[in-house]
Order: structure tokens, then sequence, then C-alpha cells
């Protein structure tokens, strides 16, 4: 891991234990939010040394920086408010909180508690989030802040989307200041990830903004559970985007995600029409989500919904918080999910979280030549030309490959 | 159970019914009179203590009169004559006891600081030590809002809330439910009390005891969907909680019949009472009838008119759960 302080690196490629949308346990996170005390690099944003409690209460003395009134939603009578934001739609009455833990009606107001409040921040290669098709071997300014709109069973960082911005150590990281950083650690990508940037969209729009006048982008890793307004005001000012596609099934959805599917391909499509550019990752767990058929529902449903040009990434599931009983997904599973969406069409069909298997690569879909290779999580072969066309057949090959 | 205490305090039972007999009649009013009185075992028993001259002048709750009603109340639940027979009944010298109260509500509706006082008096006399009594919630301002003096440290009853010593890292899971617990639960508790309030909810259908487990767990806004069921029932399961629940004090001075959780003075009312159970489930569904009582009086539609009839009650009573009775035949409601 790139600041891991344990290894004592201060800056580098990334290690086995890696954070990016995989496995960190608390443990971990909470040496990783040290060393993204590091990250930030900054005297006020150093982790408090006198533990948890302390920091706590520091921060409770400090909150008010980092609340601000929420985007999205509608005053109702009675001091209520109606969260616009995600599907849930939380009516939430004066002093209480929504779904996310991080969003709270305070006096009729609704109020993001999580604005420049950042309990992760890494720098990642781009491949750890992943997106294959955008800036191959670049790196990612990649930061979160506590909560989440659903609640996975399968959730590698519940430690943070899980909990409450209270509940966490955090750091104080203004949009000026992480666009700032991303320059000063080479990184051409901010990346909003490891929790659920959803219910941080304030702060990922104004840190986006901050971003590009910087001229730095800004990448987010959804879930994609979002309304329209929202998405469109928010994605919208994203350079790409990375989609947890859960599952086929709404019945996965309700059981095991706490969520709806219907509106992650709203989302989806919506992204599509926005010309987004897109990655979906489908998280395979055994017996839950690989039958044959919903692989197949899922890429005919991708094929014409979005055309056969997304890029989609089945990662295998390593057992974590409440799913510990599930095996790891063997490797012949995914690889049947691959070939099952090869067979209907879709011309980039990726294997994750197993490294050096083949279907980490791109390949062309017209002369087969390998013109992305891949190891672990660098990048290290990137034939792609300039105009972004395969160089042995000249086939146009989708993303965004160059700075 | 002793059927010559029955007998000695006959005049002091004024009235056990069934559970369905009290659903159907008035507060105070006694319709069934003529069923027999059968108070059944204390687990199936639950006391609604009732003091129409608990408030003095104002509307303040009266410390005596509070402390006069629990002794009742707990009397009557374990069948003894005196009150601190009653307390060394629930606890033993030496134990560390959590008494969990709910301060969401502010001033307005939280439990009674003075009821906690009594329970904390009683406590001590009853052998525990003041620093081995820990009151608490889950965040140290909250209970200062609500009319609690914050203490920590000394040979003193502690009072603060999980925000000044966190949760446990490790997670605990049942069914629905994966949470980290407080800290006060699993290190400061061998026995928890637990002294909830008695109010509407607008998702859950009412708030009682099964549903003021919500405050010993770091995430407790995951658990809303679906009216709470079934995470009460699940989250009341994990053993870290079942094991040390041993009696609820329902605070119901004031109770709120519509607009809760947050304190509607237009929506409350001086119930002046305390429910006390072994049986949270028991409880829970008593408390409700009282509130669907009170709506009725003010026109109101039932809770499962409106949809939101507390269906995790029936869950925890369920085979999976068996967190207590809910069945209103088998429920032993004594009015005092
Ligand atoms: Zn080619």
């Amino acid at each position: 891991m790139v600041l891991d302080v344990e290894e004592g690196t201060s800056l580098g490629m990334s290690s086995e234990r890696s954070l990016s949308g995989c496995g960190f346990n608390r443990r971990s996170f909470l040496k990783c939010a040290l060393a993204s005390g590091a990250a930030l690099g900054v005297s006020e944003m150093a982790h408090p040394a006198a533990g948890m409690s302390a920091a706590t209460e520091q921060q409770k003395q400090d909150d008010s920086r980092f609340i601000v009134e929420a985007k999205f939603y509608q005053k109702l009578p009675n001091r209520k408010i109606k969260c616009k934001l995600c599907p849930r739609e939380c009516t939430v009455g004066d002093r209480e909180r929504g779904y996310c833990g991080v969003r709270e009606n305070r006096g009729g107001t609704y109020y993001t508690l999580v604005h420049s409040r950042v309990c992760a921040a890494h720098v990642d290669p781009v491949e750890k989030k992943p997106l294959f098709h955008y800036l191959p071997g670049s790196l990612a300014f990649s930061l979160a802040t506590a909560g989440c709109n659903v609640n996975c069973k399968f959730c590698q960082n519940w430690d943070i989307s899980q909990s409450r911005p209270e509940q966490l150590p955090a750091h104080y990281a203004p949009p000026q200041r992480v666009a700032q950083l991303a320059k000063q650690y080479a990184c051409p990508t901010i990346a909003y990830t490891y929790s659920e940037p959803v219910v941080f969209s304030e702060y990922l729009m104004d840190t986006a903004d901050a971003g590009h006048q910087a001229g730095i982008r800004s990448i987010v890793v959804s879930n994609g559970y979002m309304q329209e307004e929202a998405l469109k005001a928010a994605y919208g000012k994203m350079d790409a985007v990375k989609i947890d596609l859960k599952a086929f099934s709404e019945k996965y959805y309700r059981d095991v995600v706490t969520g709806q599917l219907k509106p992650v391909l709203d989302t989806l499509v919506t992204l599509r029409k926005m010309g987004k550019w897109t990655e979906i990752v489908y998280l395979v767990l055994p017996g839950m989500n690989d039958g044959d058929a919903e692989f197949r529902g899922l890429a005919q449903w991708i094929k014409s919904n979005l055309g056969p040009d997304v890029p989609l990434h089945f990662t295998q599931f390593h057992p974590e918080y409440l799913l510990k009983n599930l095996p790891i997904t063997p490797v012949p599973t995914l690889e049947r999910a691959k070939a099952i969406a090869d067979a209907e069409g879709l011309h980039y069909v990726y294997i994750g979280n197993v490294p050096g298997h083949p279907a980490q690569n791109t390949y062309c879909p017209k002369c087969r030549h390998m013109l992305v290779e891949r190891a672990g999580f660098t990048a290290n072969q990137m034939l792609i030309r300039k105009d972004g066309c395969c160089p042995f057949c000249r086939h146009p090959i989708p993303g965004i490959w160059h700075v | 159970m002793n059927t010559s205490h029955i007998a000695s305090r006959r005049n002091f039972l004024k009235q056990a019914l069934s559970g369905a007999a009290v659903l159907s009649t008035g507060s105070g009013t006694k319709l069934l009179a003529d069923v027999e009185q059968r108070p059944a075992q204390a687990k199936l028993r639950v006391v609604v203590a009732h003091d129409a001259l608990l408030r003095s002048a104002g509307s303040t709750v009266d410390s005596q009169r509070i402390l006069a009603l629990l002794d009742r109340a707990m009397q009557s639940l374990y069948d003894r004559d005196r009150p601190l027979e009653a307390w060394r009944k629930l606890v033993r010298p030496g134990e560390l006891v959590g008494v969990k109260v709910n301060t969401l509500g502010g001033r307005g509706i939280s439990s009674n600081p003075q009821l906690v006082a009594a329970i904390c008096e009683r406590l001590q006399q009853a052998g525990i030590k003041a620093g081995d009594i820990v009151v608490w919630d889950r965040d140290t301002d909250e209970l200062e809002r609500a009319g609690f003096h914050v203490a920590e440290g000394g040979n003193r009853v502690q009072c603060y809330g999980t925000d000044r010593v966190d949760y446990e890292q490790d997670l605990v899971a049942y069914g629905s439910v994966g949470s980290r617990l407080s800290k006060i639960l699993t290190q400061r508790s061998d026995v928890l009390i637990n002294v909830p309030v008695l109010k509407d909810h607008d998702g859950a259908g009412v708030t009682i005891a099964l549903k003021n487990m919500y405050g010993v767990i770091h995430n407790p806004n995951k658990y809303h969907p679906n009216g709470c069921n079934p995470y009460v029932a699940d989250l009341n399961m994990l053993p870290e909680i079942r094991t040390r629940m041993r009696l609820t004090i329902c605070d119901a001075t004031t109770a709120m019949y519509e607009g809760g959780p947050a304190f509607k003075p237009e929506h409350s009312w001086e119930c002046n009472s305390l429910l006390v159970s072994q049986d949270p489930v028991a409880l829970d569904y008593t408390g409700w009838q009282i509130i669907e009582r009170k709506r009725a009086e003010h026109g109101l539609k039932t809770l499962e008119t409106e949809q939101r009839a507390p269906s995790y009650i029936a869950t925890a009573a369920d085979a999976q759960h068996r967190l207590g009775i809910n069945d209103p035949r088998k429920i032993s409601t004594v009015e005092i």
C-alpha cells in the first residue's frame, strides 16, 4: 500500500494488502487512517496521538467545519425533510439521520456531516478501482468519508461504510487541499471510493471542481444507487465512473444489498446517455449471484442497453463482514461468467482480483492482439495509440487512454 | 408462587387481568373485574403502576412519589412485601449494572432522571456499589440535554455515553443484524436494566423496550427499513444483549401517542405510569396497546390502519426468536 506506515514507505507502488474496493480489516484500516494523515500531509490533519476517544472529542469541537447544507432534499411540514439523493427517499424528522448515517435534519434543514471529513486517503493505481480503460498505469489520489446508502452483507470496507462519521478518526481535507495534494503526489486523478460516494456527493462535487481548476480529473467508484437529478449533477462532474452492479436480480439486491436493482440499471443507462465513460464491476458470490442465466441476462442487458464496449469486470469474492461462511469464488466460476458474457458479444470482459489471470489484460476485439498487459494492479505494457486505436489493426478501443 | 403472598396483597394488587382485558379497557377502568384474578409467574407478568398524583407543582415528577411508585411496581412484579427484597432478586452485590436509558427525545420525552435516581438508590441499597452502576445511552451530550449529570470515575454512580468509550471493534451478528456493541454494554454491564420511554414511532409503530437496544450499537440507522422488522428482534437476540437483559422499567410518566420519535408536546400526555416486566416482548405489547387506546381517545386511526403496526413484536415472539410472549391471553397484566 502506498502510504503504509508499517512498511515505512512514503510513496511507492501497491503492496498485497490493498485498500481499493478490496479488503482491509479494522486494524489495517486504523493504520490506514494514520497513514492517511500522512497522505494528507499537514499537521492540522495529523491523527491525534491520544487514541480514538480523544479523537472523537476533538472532532466534536470541530464538527462545524464538516457540516454543510445538503443539496438534494425537499422540506416537508413539521420540520421533516425528504432526502432526494438516493432511491430510499428517507423521510427524516428533526434531529434524526437518514439511512446513510451521515446526513442529519437540524430544525428542518438537512445537512451533510461529512463535507471535507476524510476517514481514508491513499494514493492507488487506477487499476485498483478497477478502471481498466482509463489512464492505465496512472495514480489516483483516493479518498472516502464515512457512510453508505446500502448495507451489503459482503462489504469489504464495512468499518467505514457502515459507521457514522463521529465514530471514525477523520481529517479535515477541504477541496482545494485535496487538489493540491493530488498534484503533489503526481496523481492526475482524484478518486472518490472505498465507502459510498453517493452519500458525500456535495464534497465530491466541490472537490471535482477544485480538481478541474487545478488540472486534475475525477473518477468515482459507486453503487450507482442514486436519483437521476443527483446523479446528473454529481457524477456529471466525473471524468469516469465505475459502477458496482452487485447482481442481476432484485431478490439479491433486497436480501444481500438492502437496495434495489432497477435504479442502478437506470443509473447505467443515464450515464450512457450522458456520454460518461463507465465500467461495471460484478462481484461474484458463490451460490448467490453466479447462475448461468443471471450472467447471460446481465450480458444481454448490457449489450442492448449500453452497447458491447462497456468493460465488465467479474471479480473474485473474499469472505468478509456478514458472509464469512462463503468460500472464495472459484476461478472456474469467474471464467464461466466471462465465457458467457463473451459469447453474448461483449467486447471487454475482465476477471478481477485474480492476480496473473490472462483475463486481466486488454485485447483488441478485432485482431485479438494484447494491447494492455496488467500484473496485479500495475500496467506493464500499454500499446494503444494516442488516437485510441489498436496499433495492429487500427480498430478504435473505447476509453480514456492518454492524459 | 406462594399463594399466601397473593392473598396477603389482594388489596395491593388491585387487579390482575389478562392482557386482552387491559387492551379493551380505558385507563383506570375495570371492565373485566369479574375475570378470575390470577397473577401469573413473574416472568409472564407486566406490571402497570400508576400514580395520578405523581407530579408536584408545575408538572415536575415528584422524586419521592416516583420512588414509591417504583417500589410498588417492583414489589408487585416480584411478589415481595418490601422493595429491597425485590431488588435483591434482581441483582447481587459485586455485579456491574448498566441502566440503559433513552435520551433521544431531549427534556421533552426521555427517561426521567428522578426515576433513574430512584432505581440507582434502590440498587445501592440492594448492595451494588455506586461506582458499579452506569447510567448510559449512545451520546454524552444527549444525556446532558435530557437532564442527566455526567459522571465518570470516582465512587459515584457513573453516567456517560458510548462516545466516551467507543464500540467494540469486532462485529457481532444475528440474522439481519451485524453491529459493533457499546463497550459500556460489553465491559461495564454484567446486568442490563432497560429504562426506555413509551412513544409512537413513525417508522416502527412504537418504540419501547426492544427498540431501545438500537442505542447500544454503532449503526442503528441501518435497521429502520420495513418498520424495523426483523431488525429489532434480531438485535435483541445477540447473546451479549440477551444474557444481560434482566428487567425493563419503562418510563411512561410522559408518553407519546403520535408524531414520534422526536418530542411533540401536542401529541404527548402525562401518563404518570411505569411499566415493569422481565419480558420485553410482553411489555412492548402492553405498551403498544396503551398507545392504541390513547390514539383512539384522540380519534386517530390504529397503527395497523396506518400500516405501521409494530410487527417486530410478533417477530420477537416467534419460534426463531422466543424473546418473550406477545399473546395477550398469556400475558398477565397487573394494574396497580
Ligand atoms: Zn486490433
